[in-house]
């Protein structure tokens, strides 16, 4: 059984401007020692569904439907405080930018200190020991000295090791990444990566992984959703989704990723047009207007998201064969093997 | 940090040097009456004003008067004498201090604790009745003149004057040792006149400043760590958003000695700001340039001490 199970979320905001769906009938699963890649462009709603997860989309003007289950309990229908506790607790969560997420008035050590004793009570002490050992588990060096700096004294790298260490010091089950790797270096950037993973695999954490480069899904996801307009438009184990998506957005956004062994002079092929509006969304397949595959609307009925073989489902209303032929005929040779 | 305050108390030193020369200069070049006339009194020889010219030193040559008179300050802190009062201007500062740090202390104190709470309850309450009363009221208080406010409140609430004779009118204080009851209900309405346009400008100063604050990305972490709202905002979000205020606080002291000016002159109370008031009316030069170079070293003193403050409540900000 699934750690914690997404069914059918969808997150809605009254604007000024009308309804705003950011999240439309999402499902997934996390489950221990294992990661789930989101990934999507800007507005495809895959933060919000993460954020929801923890509640903190909760607001007068937001509508929360579906359900969020961790450990056979609804999250969602849970109050304000009953999620507080477990916020933090169980459910962890980590940001882009680790400058501008940390506190810049407080030491790290202060606010590691606070996260672990908001839920437990322990002595000031202890808790300051038990920062110093998660500093220490994330390998930042002399944990002990970098307690007490306040982090712009850390370079990026070290201040989202740090974030981890507050995330991971209460031991949650799921950690929740939303572009962890975005604000740094590409080495460094392969390095959070890596420790994320050992760290996953050291205490079993389900581990949500949102990011809209496909480049850090393939070093550290197990499983990938393609979100797209607020829904998930492809849902496949990582090997699949490079060596044989079907849906024509997965194709874009593999198509975008610049090669180094690509003929000079090649341009990048961008996906043509633009992500539409969420306030009047059309009915229908909700990438048509973009697809260059589908000459017509088949239908007013947006396709479901169906299982093509196990594991991999897709939401597409071209035929399957016509999918496989397509991508054959795009890309004679695998994305991996290249 | 020691090396840093060194400097800037000699670049406050130089400043004053500064003020001094530009008072001097402003009342020396553009008189608004002869000092001497004025002493000599009603039909007066010309021969008795000459004497008193002399008297006083106003016939030698400017730069002679001025030398002289940075003397008597930097060697013996002498203000010099008053033309009008035929007193010492250090000491009739010194005499007249009591009241207005009473007056300047207490509208800081109403200024700080109206202005921020009312700002914190407006930001959390934000588009509320109460957030749209608050920020409307303190609109007219920024736009009030503080010699009309403390008309209208003295019409209103002090005694001998107001239709609700509550607090002390003008001319009722009396300093704090003598009476402490009178010398409290004679401030209320000083107080408040004073700290009015402060207050309302920090409500909504704090106000625009914690709700920025709380868009920003350590709120949010703050929230996923599972904090209590009261703590996200009560440690994290004032941290942050009062931070800036305390910078803006120490400069706005000056405005606020300025306004004592006004406010002492209203309620009649025989502070720094009425001697200030009563100097330029009188064209007395000493205690006119006593007052300014006075304020300006307060303003100098609160500046440095702010930005000494400041680098403690902002670890990015070090001096060296």
């Amino acid at each position: 059984m699934a750690l914690l199970e997404v069914r059918d979320l969808s997150v809605s905001f009254a604007t000024l401007d009308g309804v705003v769906r950011a999240v439309d009938g999402v499902s997934y699963e996390l489950e221990r020692g294992r990661t789930l890649g989101l990934v999507g462009e800007s507005g495809s709603g895959k933060s919000v569904s993460a954020l929801t997860i923890i509640g903190l989309t909760r607001s007068p003007n937001a509508t929360i439907g579906g359900q969020i289950v961790l450990d056979g309990r609804d999250l969602v229908s849970r109050s304000d405080a009953e999620l507080r506790r477990i916020r933090g607790k169980r459910i962890a969560m980590i940001f882009q930018d680790p400058l501008s997420s940390l506190h810049p008035y407080f030491r790290i050590g202060v606010q590691i200190v606070e996260a672990i004793r908001t839920h437990e009570d322990v002595s000031k002490r202890a808790a300051r020991l038990r920062a110093i050992e998660a500093l220490e588990a994330v390998g930042i060096p002399r944990p002990g000295r970098r307690i007490d700096s306040y982090p712009h004294e850390l370079s990026g790298g070290m201040r989202q090791r740090a974030m981890l260490a507050m995330a991971l010091a209460l031991r949650p089950d799921v950690l929740i990444a939303d572009e962890p790797t975005t604000a740094l270096d590409v080495t460094v950037q392969a390095q959070v990566l890596e420790l994320i993973r050992s760290l996953r695999d050291e205490h079993g954490i389900a581990v949500l992984l949102i990011t809209h480069d496909l480049g850090v899904i393939a070093q550290a996801a197990d499983e990938v959703a393609v979100m797209y307009a607020g829904r998930i438009v492809e849902h496949a184990p990582r090997d699949t989704i490079f060596e044989s998506p079907e849906h024509p957005y997965t194709w874009g956004l593999l198509d975008s990723i610049p090669h180094l062994d690509a003929p000079r002079g090649e341009r990048l092929r961008a996906i043509q047009g633009q992500p539409p509006s969420l306030i009047r969304a059309s009915e229908g397949c909700k990438f048509f207007p973009r697809c260059p595959y589908q000459p017509a609307p088949a239908d007013e009925i947006e396709p479901e998201l169906a299982e093509t073989t196990p594991g991999h489902r897709v939401r597409c209303h071209l035929p399957v064969e016509e999918r496989r032929r397509i991508w054959r005929e795009r890309h004679g040779s695998t994305l991996l093997e290249r | 940090m020691i090396a840093y305050v060194v400097r800037r108390l000699l670049w406050g030193a130089v400043l004053l040097l500064l003020v001094s020369f530009l008072t001097f200069a402003i009342f020396y070049l553009f008189p608004t009456a002869d000092p001497a006339a004025l002493r000599a009194g009603r039909s007066a020889t010309p021969q008795l004003i000459a004497q008193i010219r002399h008297q006083l030193g106003l016939d030698q040559p400017f730069y002679d008067q001025y030398w002289i008179y940075l003397k008597g300050i930097v060697l013996h802190f002498d203000l010099g004498y008053s033309y009008q009062n035929d007193a010492p201007v250090r000491a009739q500062i010194m005499s007249r201090l009591p009241a207005t740090i009473s007056l300047a202390l207490g509208a800081f104190v109403v200024w700080i604790a109206v202005g921020i709470p009312v700002g914190i309850v407006s930001a959390i309450k934000r588009r509320s009745l109460l957030d749209r009363l608050t920020m409307g009221g303190a609109l007219v208080a920024i736009s009030a003149p503080v010699y009309w406010l403390g008309l209208v409140a003295l019409f209103l609430f002090g005694k001998g004057t107001g239709r609700l004779q509550l607090f002390g009118g003008a001319g009722s204080y009396v300093p704090l040792g003598e009476n402490p009851g009178q010398w409290l209900s004679s401030l209320v309405l000083p107080w408040f006149v004073l700290a009015a346009a402060f207050a309302a400008f920090y409500a909504r100063m704090g106000r625009g400043n914690l709700i920025e604050t709380m868009s920003e990305d350590y709120i949010r972490t703050a929230r996923a760590k599972g904090l209590s709202e009261a703590r996200v905002i009560g440690r994290h979000g004032l941290r942050a958003a009062l931070t800036p205020l305390v910078t803006m606080a120490g400069l706005d002291i000056g405005l606020l000695l300025g306004g004592a000016v006004l406010t002492e002159t209203v309620f009649n109370i025989p502070g720094v700001g009425r001697f200030a008031y009563d100097a330029i009316i009188n064209s007395d030069l000493p205690a006119i340039q006593g007052t300014v170079l006075f304020g300006a070293f307060f303003i100098v003193i609160a500046n440095l001490v702010v930005d000494v403050l400041y680098a403690y409540l902002d670890p990015r900000v070090r001096y060296g």
